[in-house]
C-alpha cells in the first residue's frame, strides 16, 4: 500500500465519473494538440515550399494568387510575363539566380511545369530512373504522378490543356517519359517536369502560354505582337513567373520596389504572403482554440465537481484513516494526487489519439497536399501536457483543503 | 494502559464532563459503561487520542496524550491504539487484505503481508482475503474491523458498542474474539457499552453516571 495506489484504488472504485472525467479533459487536451499539429506542418510545409525563393515575378495582381499559382501550386495565376521582360531582371546586379516557370497544361490534373533543371534543385528533387529533358517535349514525372498515371520511362502522353482535367487535349504533339522522380515529399511529387520550349511549341500560334486560364488584362493584342518579337523564329515569348534568388539580403530593399514601380509586372514574397496565409487561417485556428479551451476549463470544473462530490461520499473513509494514524497532510496529498492522476491519464489520451488522428489524416490524405503525420512532436505540447496537470491540481486543491479539516471524531460521533 | 487525572471536557457551548481518576494496567480488560450523553464517547475519543482534553491528564501507554499534537499524535495513534468503530467504516475501494495492510501503511509501520494473513487466519477471514467490504456479511466485517484495529498490535484496544443489534450467541461470540485478540497482542481492552450482556462478562467496569455528566465547572 502506497499513496498512489491508495488513490488509484479510489478512482477505480468509481469507474464512470472517472472514466467520463478523463474523456471530457483528453477530449479538450486532444483538440488543441490536433490543431497545434495540423498548423505547425501546414506552416512548416508552407515555409518549406518557399524556401529558396526569394522573390516571384509574374503579372500583376493580386500578390497571393502569384505566390499560390506559381510556389505552391494550387490558384490559377494571374497572367504572363514577357520573357524580354524577364531577362532583364535576371540581369539585374542583386539577382543571384533565376528559374522560369511556363504554366499551362496539365496531366490527369498534376500541372505541366515548363522551367529548367534548376527547380527541381531546388526541392532537392533527385531522378529514381531515366535522365532529365533535353530538346523539347521531354518530360520528367514526379512521384505521384507517375505512380497514378502508370506511365513508364519511354511512354507517351497526351497533355491536357489549362491547369484542371478535362481540358483541350493536345493528341497532336504527345509528350515522352524520359525520367522519373524519387519520392521525397515535397511539391515535385506532384508535377510534370519539362523545358518551357515544350510550353511554347505546343501553344504556338495562341497568343499566350496559358491562355485557358490567363486574366482578360494579361491578354496581348495581336497589334503589340510585333514589338514583343524578339526570338528567331519571331513568336512573342513569355513566361507565367521567374523565381528569384537574391545574390545579397539587401536586394529585399530595392529589387520588389524597383520591379513594382517600374515594370508592367509584379514582384510578391514567397515568406511574407505565406506569413499572411497563415495569419488569415491563423483566424480560423483561434476560433477552434477557443472552443478547445472552454472543452478544458468545463472538463476543470467536471473533475472538481466528482472530487468534491466523491469526498462528501468519502468522509468517513477520510475520518477512519485520520484514526488509522494518517497526518492531515498525506490525506491531502491523496487528494491532490487523484487529481493528478487524472489529468495526466487525460493528457496521455488525448495526446495520443490527437497523433493517432493526425496519423490517419495524413494516410488518408484528408488534407490534399499536406503531408501529415503523428510522429511530430511540438514542444508545445509538453506545454499542454503541464496545462492539464495544473487543470488537475487547481481542480483538485479544494476538495484538498476539505479532506485535510476532516473532522476524526465524525468516527465515533456517528451513530 | 491508561491513566486519568481530574479529566474535564466542553464541548462548544455544551457543559463540562468530567470524568473520575480511573486507571487500568496494562492487559487489563473492562467494560465502560453509562447511560447515553454521559460521556462514553468522549472520553474513548480522548484516550483513543483523537480529541484533546481541556483539562487535566490522560496518559495512555505512557504517553500524556495532551502533550501530543499534529503528526506525532497521529503516529502515535496509529502506532498504539486500536479502535473498532460501531459503524465499521472499512474503506469500500480496498480489498479485506489491503484494509489492513492500509492501517499498517498509515501507522508508518512496515508492511508485512504474512501478518495480514495471520491475523485474518485468526479471525476465520483467511478466505476472504480479496473480498471488498460490500461483498461481506455484517459479522464478516465487523472481524475485519477488528483485524483492522489489531493488526498493528496495538498497546490499547478500544471498542464503541461492538454489541449493538446482535443476538446473544454473537454477542457472546464478538466479546471473546476481542478479548483473546487483546491477549494475542497484549493490550489493554476497553469496550464501551450500554448493553448489560457485555457488562456482566467483564470483572472491572468503569461506570460513567448521569451524575458525573451533570456535574458543573
Amino acid at each position: 500500500m502506497n499513496i498512489v495506489k491508495l488513490s488509484l484504488k479510489q478512482l477505480a472504485a468509481r469507474p464512470l465519473t472517472t472514466s467520463l472525467n478523463i474523456l471530457l479533459l483528453a477530449i479538450g487536451i486532444g483538440t488543441v494538440s490536433v490543431l497545434m499539429l495540423f498548423n505547425a506542418q501546414l506552416q512548416d510545409k508552407l515555409y518549406s515550399v518557399g524556401h529558396g525563393i526569394d522573390l516571384v515575378v509574374g503579372a500583376k495582381g493580386s500578390p497571393l494568387q502569384l505566390i499560390l499559382s506559381t510556389v505552391y501550386q494550387v490558384d490559377i495565376p494571374p497572367g504572363n510575363i514577357p520573357l524580354k521582360e524577364a531577362n532583364k531582371i535576371a540581369k539585374m546586379p542583386y539577382v543571384a539566380n533565376t528559374i522560369p516557370m511556363a504554366l499551362g497544361d496539365n496531366l490527369l490534373g498534376h500541372r505541366i511545369i515548363g522551367t529548367s533543371p534548376d527547380y527541381m534543385k531546388l526541392y532537392e528533387g533527385k531522378l529514381a530512373e531515366g535522365r532529365l529533358w533535353n530538346v523539347s517535349m521531354e518530360a520528367v514525372l514526379g512521384a505521384n504522378v507517375a505512380r497514378q498515371s502508370h506511365l513508364k520511362v519511354g511512354d507517351e502522353f497526351a497533355s491536357t490543356h489549362g491547369l484542371t482535367p478535362g481540358g483541350h487535349l493536345h493528341d497532336d504533339n504527345k509528350y515522352q517519359v524520359v525520367g522519373i522522380m524519387a519520392q521525397n515529399n515535397t511539391i515535385l511529387d506532384d508535377v510534370v517536369l519539362t523545358d518551357v520550349q515544350s510550353v511554347w511549341d505546343l501553344h504556338e500560334g495562341e497568343s499566350t502560354t496559358n491562355q485557358a486560364f490567363a486574366q482578360p488584362a494579361a491578354k496581348k493584342d495581336k497589334a503589340s505582337d510585333d514589338s514583343n518579337d524578339d526570338e528567331e523564329d519571331f513568336k512573342p515569348r513569355e513566361l507565367t513567373a521567374l523565381l528569384v534568388q537574391y545574390k545579397t539580403p539587401l536586394a529585399v530593399l530595392a529589387l520588389p520596389r524597383q520591379i513594382n514601380a517600374n515594370t508592367n509586372m509584379q514582384a510578391a514574397s514567397p515568406a511574407l504572403e505565406s506569413a499572411r496565409l497563415v495569419s488569415i487561417l491563423g483566424f480560423g485556428l483561434n476560433a477552434f482554440r477557443a472552443f478547445a479551451v472552454i472543452l478544458i476549463i468545463s472538463a476543470a470544473l467536471s473533475v472538481f465537481v466528482a472530487l468534491y462530490t466523491a469526498l462528501k461520499e468519502r468522509r468517513f473513509d477520510l475520518a477512519v484513516m485520520r484514526m488509522l494514524g494518517s497526518s492531515r497532510l498525506r490525506l491531502c496529498m491523496a487528494v491532490l494526487l487523484e487529481g493528478l492522476l487524472l489529468s495526466s491519464a487525460a493528457a496521455l489520451a488525448g495526446l495520443a489519439v490527437a497523433h493517432a488522428v493526425t496519423e490517419l489524416a495524413g494516410r488518408l490524405n484528408w488534407v490534399p497536399g499536406l503531408p501529415l503525420t503523428g510522429l511530430w512532436w511540438e514542444q508545445q505540447e509538453a506545454g499542454l501536457v503541464l496545462l492539464a496537470l495544473g487543470v488537475g491540481l487547481v481542480a483538485a486543491i479544494i476538495p484538498a483543503i476539505q479532506a485535510y479539516r476532516t473532522d476524526i471524531g465524525t468516527v465515533l460521533a456517528e451513530r | 494502559m491508561f491513566e486519568l487525572q481530574q479529566l474535564r471536557h466542553r464541548y462548544p457551548g455544551g457543559q463540562d464532563i468530567c470524568f473520575p481518576d480511573w486507571t487500568l494496567a496494562q492487559g487489563e480488560h473492562a467494560v465502560l459503561v453509562g447511560p447515553s450523553g454521559s460521556g462514553k464517547t468522549t472520553l474513548l475519543s480522548i484516550i483513543g487520542g483523537m480529541l484533546k482534553p481541556q483539562h487535566g491528564l490522560a496518559k495512555v501507554a505512557g504517553e500524556e496524550i495532551g502533550g501530543m499534537a499534529g503528526a506525532a499524535l497521529d503516529r502515535f495513534r496509529g502506532q498504539r491504539i486500536g479502535l473498532v468503530p460501531q459503524r465499521l467504516h472499512l474503506v469500500a475501494s480496498l480489498t479485506v487484505a489491503e484494509n489492513l495492510q492500509l492501517a499498517q501503511y498509515l501507522a508508518q509501520l512496515p508492511q508485512d503481508a504474512a501478518r495480514v494473513q495471520t491475523v485474518l487466519d485468526r479471525l476465520g477471514l483467511g478466505e476472504l482475503a480479496r473480498r471488498r467490504p460490500h461483498q461481506l456479511s455484517q459479522g464478516q466485517a465487523q472481524r475485519v474491523a477488528i483485524g483492522r484495529a489489531v493488526v498493528n498490535a496495538p498497546r490499547l484496544l478500544l471498542a464503541d458498542e461492538p454489541t449493538a443489534n446482535l443476538d446473544d450467541a454473537a454477542t457472546h461470540a464478538v466479546i471473546s474474539l476481542l478479548e483473546r485478540e487483546a491477549e494475542a497482542v497484549g493490550a489493554t481492552l476497553l469496550i464501551a457499552s450500554h448493553d448489560g450482556r457485555v457488562k456482566s462478562h467483564f470483572q472491572r467496569h468503569l461506570v460513567l453516571g448521569a451524575h458525573t455528566a451533570e456535574v458543573t465547572a
